[in-house]
């Protein structure tokens, strides 16, 4: 069995581009659900021994300055409330209004202040930009044997890009989620995004060494086909370590629980996505800019 | 059949058994290390086995020690509270140290609440500092924050020049927002609680009225003398928590470095007031900016909900590796196990706080941990087509994953090392497992996986089909 994976590589930079611009024009339109963790906020998780109507809750809370006040229900007579974030006092005196309805027990309550998110939305950017800086001068003293047809710096630059990618998709299928099912952006996706990082650099760094080893062992001047066969040589391996990194996922998800359940779902989406990219994206810029370096 | 096969070879033959007692000693310490390990996850079963021994056959051997889990507070439920310190009013070179009182203080509060395991930590966030407190277990979260919030805070401050008073008057007239934050009467100084020695509850001969003294430190002596010196026939006003408590006038100097306290108190509020100026006056004020307290029950159900999950995604994953990589898959996935053991104690010894999301990476890293003996069996099976013993295929496959395998994990291991360094709290965790788990799994996939399987597999070389 032969794949040809560069042979269609207009079809991968349409189909990535596309995916690039759909997820720019989310973000800008529809923008991040940031959860409490990065914008401040409060979310209190109480069940009732008789759970009221929604709307009670609401006016029962309404004398509180709240901003808006969004009420979920879960199993078990319990809600979620979230809204602005409250002192220990207004905290202490709705839980004596809310008990006034029906004896509440409280399961949880976070009450964020604004600058600690502000502070965490700055350094998640940071801290993305750092590892993919260390990412790229890492690959490129690895490699730094390849001269031909193109150098180990721009095999570094290959895997960064086609790491935005991963990280941009994903966060295309957040966006939505947080659009239409009102999933929250919070500390937990971050840390899901920084595996998806983690799991997909290893993914195009051992492709990226299959060809770095054709390429050394062969010198052949065909570079296209060198990188076609380093992929079909490593594909076995893709899926199998695929398979089974997203069977542990999907069991998480779907036995996991309301936290990590949409933690589990960025990193099926990014693993997907990330070796996806590896097959077919990565390799097809590697010999567009090989080829282009030859002419 | 195999004996004649191995007959060229004769001239090897020494450093063949040489190399068969390398894997024998290989294997007994994975087996040795195994059992402690294991042990040290579980202890119930040594301790079963030992007891069952000295009962019997009385060795007087010990039972296996125990050392728990450390779970984060979202797993084990608890408080988790961030305070912001004002440090406007302490010089640069002071900051430190103020800060660091601070957390003595709020530990000794803490510590008076009964919290076993309570962490305060002092954090340094772009300009500002923050106080981070971690109080596992705590139920009462309310009596919790009061208990730390309501640590007097004691300052004195001196009588403002009257120009002064009159020009923050007239621009808070004026409605000027910066001047409505002050106060127009008095001037913060220097001295605050951060300079008590002691102070305690007495009462006035005559009046009977009870009254707080207050006794300062070397430093805090220093410090009064100057400011009564400086204000004779002035005011000089008592602060607690913002409010002015005392204001009596400076009649001389006071070089004693005592002070009291004589406001309208009851005894019982004067006597509280001094328990709590002696368990510790804050050094400068703290501000809650975040709360987050996590009820115990729900930490629970989440830790059984990503362990059952574990176990079923293990299971799958021990199929797939055996329907794919047949006896090979079948060691992989005991090396696999061995893996887990090997991380949780490690997770005990450090020991790491497990969070919600530390467990959620573990359990990801299962998946990748397998990656290495994958890019190992798809070499071998490169190696075998070009017929190769498999023995031999075993050896050049693990020779040629290798560079794959430590680029790929070297630059997981960077980007962890990044998150460790960089990251806060819960990132940090997050970040530690990833680290432990790559180095682990790297050792497993390539030492223990492959001495087992030439340890069982020795010289069934016909029969290579089962193997791989």
């Amino acid at each position: 069995m032969n794949i040809g994976f560069v042979k269609y590589h207009k079809l991968n930079y349409f189909f990535a581009i596309v995916l690039v611009l759909a997820t720019i024009g989310c973000l800008i339109i529809f923008g991040l659900n940031l959860g409490i963790d990065f914008l401040g906020g409060t979310l209190w998780e109480v069940t009732f021994e008789n759970r009221p109507t929604n709307a009670v809750i609401q006016e029962k809370l309404n004398s509180f300055d709240l901003g808006e006040i969004v009420v979920q229900p879960t199993d078990n007579n319990g809600v979620i409330l979230r809204f602005k974030d409250v002192n220990e006092d207004t905290h202490q005196q709705m839980v004596s209004e809310l008990n006034k309805i029906s004896p509440i027990q409280e399961k949880r309550f976070e009450s964020i202040g604004p600058t600690i998110g502000n502070e965490l939305k700055n350094k998640t950017i940071a801290l993305t930009i750092i590892s993919l800086g260390s990412l790229l001068t890492y690959i490129a003293i690895s490699f730094r044997k390849l001269k031909w047809p193109i150098a180990s710096w721009q095999y570094g630059i290959v895997s960064i890009v086609t790491l935005l990618l991963d990280l941009l998709v994903t966060l295309l299928v957040l966006v939505l989620l947080g659009k239409f099912y009102n999933v929250q952006f919070n500390i937990a996706i971050v840390a899901a995004l920084l595996t998806i990082l983690g799991y997909t650099i290893n993914d195009k760094v051992i492709v990226f060494d299959r060809v770095r080893e054709n390429v050394l062992k062969e010198r052949s001047s065909n570079f296209a086909e060198t990188v076609d066969k380093s992929l079909n040589q490593i594909l076995g391996r893709s899926l199998s370590t695929g398979a089974c990194t997203l069977i542990v996922l999907f069991v998480l998800f779907l036995m996991g629980g309301e936290t990590l359940k949409y933690f589990s779902l960025t990193l099926i989406v990014g693993i997907i996505v990330g070796t996806y990219t590896s097959l077919f994206v990565a390799s097809s810029i590697l010999v567009s800019w090989g080829l282009k370096g030859k002419n | 059949m195999a004996f004649i096969k191995n007959q060229p070879a004769v001239h090897k033959t020494g450093h063949a058994v040489k190399q068969k007692n390398k894997i024998r000693l290989v294997v007994l310490g994975i087996f040795v290390f195994v059992i402690l390990a294991g042990s040290l996850i579980y202890p119930k079963t040594w301790d079963d086995a030992v007891g069952w021994l000295n009962n019997n056959i009385h060795l007087g051997l010990p039972t296996f020690f125990k050392v728990p889990f450390k779970l984060g507070l979202d797993l084990q439920g608890g408080t988790h509270l961030i305070y912001l310190a004002d440090l406007s009013s302490i010089g640069e070179a002071d900051r430190d140290g103020s800060l660091s009182g601070i957390r003595d203080v709020i530990e000794r509060r803490v510590n008076m609440f009964g919290v076993s395991e309570a962490i305060v930590q002092i954090n340094k966030a772009e300009d500002s500092y923050r106080l981070i407190v971690d109080l596992p277990g705590v139920k009462d979260t309310h009596e919790a924050i009061k208990m730390i919030g309501e640590t007097p805070y004691l300052e004195f401050k001196e009588e403002r020049t009257v120009e002064e008073t009159d020009a923050i008057l007239k621009a808070q007239e004026a409605g000027d927002a910066n001047a409505l934050l002050l106060d127009p009467y008095f001037v913060s100084t220097q001295l605050t609680g951060r300079f008590l020695k002691n102070s305690q509850l007495s009462f006035d001969q005559t009046t009977m009225q009870p009254y707080v003294t207050l006794d300062f430190n070397d430093e805090g002596t220093k410090l009064f003398a100057e400011l009564t010196k400086k204000n004779i026939g002035k005011k000089l006003a008592i602060y607690l928590d913002g409010a002015p408590i005392s204001v009596p006038t400076v009649n001389e100097e006071i070089p004693s470095g005592k002070a009291q306290i004589s406001g309208q108190f009851t005894q019982k509020e004067a006597k509280q007031l001094a328990e709590r100026l002696n368990a510790g006056a804050l050094p400068v004020p703290i501000n809650l900016v975040s709360q987050q307290n996590i009820e115990a029950s729900l930490g629970q159900e989440s830790l059984n909900q990503s362990l059952k999950a574990g176990i079923i995604g293990f299971l799958i994953i021990f199929l797939f590796m055996i329907v794919f990589y047949r006896l090979s898959g079948l060691f992989a996935s005991i090396s696999l196990v061995i893996y887990i053991i090997a991380l949780l104690s490690v997770f005990k010894l450090v020991p790491v706080t497990l969070t919600l999301a530390g467990i959620a990476g573990f359990l990801l890293s299962m998946g990748m941990a397998v990656d290495a003996n994958i890019l190992i069996f798809s070499r071998t099976k490169e190696e075998l087509k070009q017929g190769r013993h498999f023995s031999d295929a075993l050896d050049n496959g693990v020779k040629k994953a290798w560079p794959s395998i430590r680029d790929g994990n070297f630059t997981t291991i960077l980007v962890g090392i990044i998150l460790f360094l960089f990251g806060t709290g819960f990132v940090k965790g997050f970040a530690l497992t990833l680290i432990l788990g790559n180095v682990i799994s790297m050792f497993s996939a390539i030492v223990i996986t492959n001495y087992l399987i030439k340890f069982f597999s020795g010289s069934k070389e016909g029969r290579k089909k089962i193997w791989l």
